[in-house]
């Protein structure tokens, strides 16, 4: 079973409940696809780390078969290519290698190369597998490597945990798109539902299965509260913020290991998801 | 010599626009025929790539110098391969600059700014 | 005209409450909301005037006309992104996955395919004395960067005389963050005394330093953990970047929030610290050396 992990709004505690999670399933694989700032190895600091690097291509150009006749620069949509002094150049950061230089040149003078964007850190934390993937600083998509974690992360085991970015846009339609179930952690605040009710959309248009987890509770909110009653989405758990939550996690200690009610809550959480996916 | 200066508007008097790849018009005057033309910028909407393209018309049409506020990197890496001269621009018009540039009173644009990375 | 933008690296810190607490504190005329994916500014700002929406269009996408595909997958092949799929016998584009390359519609042998504008999000403008620029990106579309660039130039465009631009930025390190950077004078960020906030922190001090921008940094939630707020103000130290203050974790923050009204208007421990720090910060922006 694969379970996303999502929130829409950052800070809710996505990488809390995912990490958590994967330690109470014991024999899972944690996937961390917040490549843009992963975190959960630092909970789960894992050992024996491998590192592959993910790579997008990028076009080369003969110059001695070029012929001049710039129909890679018409081509390409993203403007990625200018024609200088007889000759094509790419623009790294602005090419979405897509190919079609390639295709279109009447000549064969373009091939591609491997350009690195990220690198996937494969490791274990006892008996998890700890996949994280990590975007290079100044590259802009994440979608590339986030792919890579999955095809990694995404094995025969048990059950795998992917720890999505916030956000509701590509990277994380990306990392939801091969999940079974989602898991919404909500927190109880104004910002927090208008986020929540964005990621909603999104699980929703999927068809994918959700429930809602709701984090660091003080006094109810009831906007929150009127949601999750209307939308029908299963309220799965509710974690109350506490003092001791928040030391154990700015210290990236894993609550499961040193506190018995997350350890019991976690237990709960892990059943209530396995029952609410069972066919 | 050909002088190619990003403008905000298609009319007698344009005010020089304060982007490079996506001003709307670029105008382009030509000092031996004394003629001046206003072009649409094919890179005004780009998603992506605006100061490349942008800086590919430039080049395309011949021009020799470029008089603007700003450009980015990847505009200049463009515009400075063709050998085009670039300068700074100062006052509001496109007149103004080209008088200015004609009385040697401009400087040449040496710092330029990163791209905006415009990708998915 | 200075632009100061406030960005944080991890979600959840607080940028769109220290954002509205500038806000007031400053009474600013001018400021945007860049975090397009998921907006929360205007849940706290209260505007008086209708805005003007108007639609985004991002990249193009393709799409097969069913009509004239003959199920050759030629198309699903050629696609980089693993956006076409064969159902029912003739191929369709995810919208969601395409990213417009055309590289579908150039290998079709029975021209099936075309690519077509499609509005990505939505843009909004609120004029009058005080300019509120902010977009909501449609979900699953990409191009955030354009459009971040995109709200950033309708509030210089809407208020070109005002000093003093104040931007709520988004969380990470990706292209709408690089894009939300360019152009301002100073980033201020707000980081968690977490480990996680710690190296967030530091991802997002090197990008603005890669993108050549100063950048301060102040502690948000400070007393859960003063080890770690220590060690971000040695490291601030280290490195030679302002330090501009700490912010006690303050339960009246939420109320605040939730009931729709800046902190800048609430009296609290959270708002005394806010203020000094919003004092720093501006001695920074007006003070600095580009």
């Amino acid at each position: 079973m694969k379970i996303a992990v999502l929130s829409g709004k950052g800070g809710t505690g996505k990488t809390f409940v995912s990490v958590n999670l994967a330690v109470a399933v014991q024999s899972a694989t944690y996937i961390d696809c917040d490549v843009e700032e992963p975190n959960g190895n630092l909970f789960l600091k894992p050992e024996n780390v491998t590192v592959t690097t993910v790579h997008t291509l990028l076009p080369d150009f003969d110059a001695d078969k070029c012929n001049g006749c710039r129909k890679c620069v018409d081509f390409c949509r993203f403007n990625a290519l200018a024609f200088i002094k007889g000759k094509p150049k790419v623009f790294p950061e602005v090419c979405h290698s897509c190919g079609g230089c390639v295709l279109v040149c009447p000549v064969g003078a373009v091939t591609e190369h491997g350009h690195p964007v990220g690198r996937i850190e494969n490791g274990a934390y006892g008996d998890i597998s700890v996949v994280t993937g990590v975007l290079n600083l100044g590259e802009a998509s994440a979608v590339p490597v986030i792919r890579a974690a999955l095809a990694d992360g995404l094995t025969g085991k048990r059950h795998s945990i992917i720890d999505c970015p916030p956000g509701s846009g590509c990277p994380v339609l990306e990392s939801v798109s091969v999940s079974d179930y989602c898991v919404l952690v909500a927190e109880p605040t104004a910002f927090g539902l208008h986020n929540l009710q964005m990621v909603v959309e999104m699980v929703k248009m999927l068809n994918k299965p959700c429930g809602i987890v709701n984090n660091k509770m003080e006094d109810p909110y009831e906007p929150l509260e009127d949601y999750c009653r209307q939308s029908g989405i299963p309220v799965l758990c509710r974690i109350p913020y506490s003092e001791t939550l928040a030391t154990l996690n700015a210290a990236a200690q894993i609550a499961y290991e040193h506190d018995e009610s997350s350890r019991t809550l976690f237990d709960t959480l892990l059943r209530r998801v396995e029952a609410e996916v069972k066919p | 010599m050909i002088i190619a200066i990003p403008v905000n508007e298609n009319n007698a008097e344009p005010s020089i626009c304060v982007s490079f790849g996506r001003a709307p018009w670029f105008l382009f005057h030509n000092t031996v025929t004394d003629e001046t033309q206003i072009i649409k910028n094919p890179a005004a909407n780009a998603e992506g790539g605006a100061g490349i393209k942008a800086a590919q018309f430039v080049v395309d049409h011949t021009a020799n110098v470029l008089i603007t506020v700003r450009g980015g990197e990847n505009a200049a890496e463009v515009l400075l391969a063709a050998d085009i001269q670039i300068y700074k621009a100062q006052g509001s018009t496109a007149k103004e600059n080209l008088a200015l540039f004609t009385e040697g009173k401009l400087e040449k644009l040496e710092s330029f700014h990163a791209g905006f990375h415009h990708k998915q | 005209m200075k632009k100061l933008l406030i960005l944080s690296g991890k979600g959840g810190t607080g940028k769109t409450t220290t954002a509205a607490a500038f806000i007031g504190f400053a009474k600013a005329e001018a400021f945007a909301d860049c975090d397009v994916d998921a907006p929360n500014l205007h849940l706290v700002i209260q505007m008086d005037s209708e805005p003007e929406q108007t639609a985004y269009y991002g990249s193009q996408k393709a799409m097969i006309q069913p009509e004239k595909c003959a199920g050759c997958g030629l198309c699903a092949s050629a696609c980089r992104f693993h956006a076409i799929r064969l159902e029912a016998g003739r191929y369709a584009v995810n919208e969601y996955a395409c990213e417009g390359c055309g590289v579908c519609a150039h290998v079709c042998p029975q021209q099936a395919v075309t690519l077509e504008d499609d509005i990505a999000g939505t843009q909004t403008l609120y004029r009058g004395n005080r300019v509120f620029s902010t977009a909501t990106l449609r979900m699953g579309r990409g191009n955030s960067g354009k459009l971040v660039t995109a709200v950033k130039t309708a509030l210089t465009e809407a208020a070109p005389d005002k000093d003093l631009v104040i931007i709520d930025g988004s969380p990470g390190i990706g292209c709408p963050v690089i894009a939300s950077i360019s152009g301002v004078d100073l980033v201020l960020i707000v980081a968690e005394p977490s480990l996680s906030g710690i190296s967030d922190m530091k991802r997002i001090l090197k990008t603005a330093a890669i993108l050549g921008t100063r950048a301060v940094v102040c502690v948000n939630k400070a007393d859960v953990s003063l080890g770690n707020t220590e060690a971000i103000e040695q490291f601030c130290e280290a490195h030679d970047i302002p330090f501009v203050g700490r912010i006690p974790y303050d339960h009246q923050a939420s109320v605040a929030i939730n009931a729709g009204v800046s902190l800048a208007d609430v009296p609290c421990p959270a708002r005394d610290a806010l203020q000094k720090v919003y004092a720093e910060t501006m001695k920074q922006l007006q003070g600095g050396v580009a």
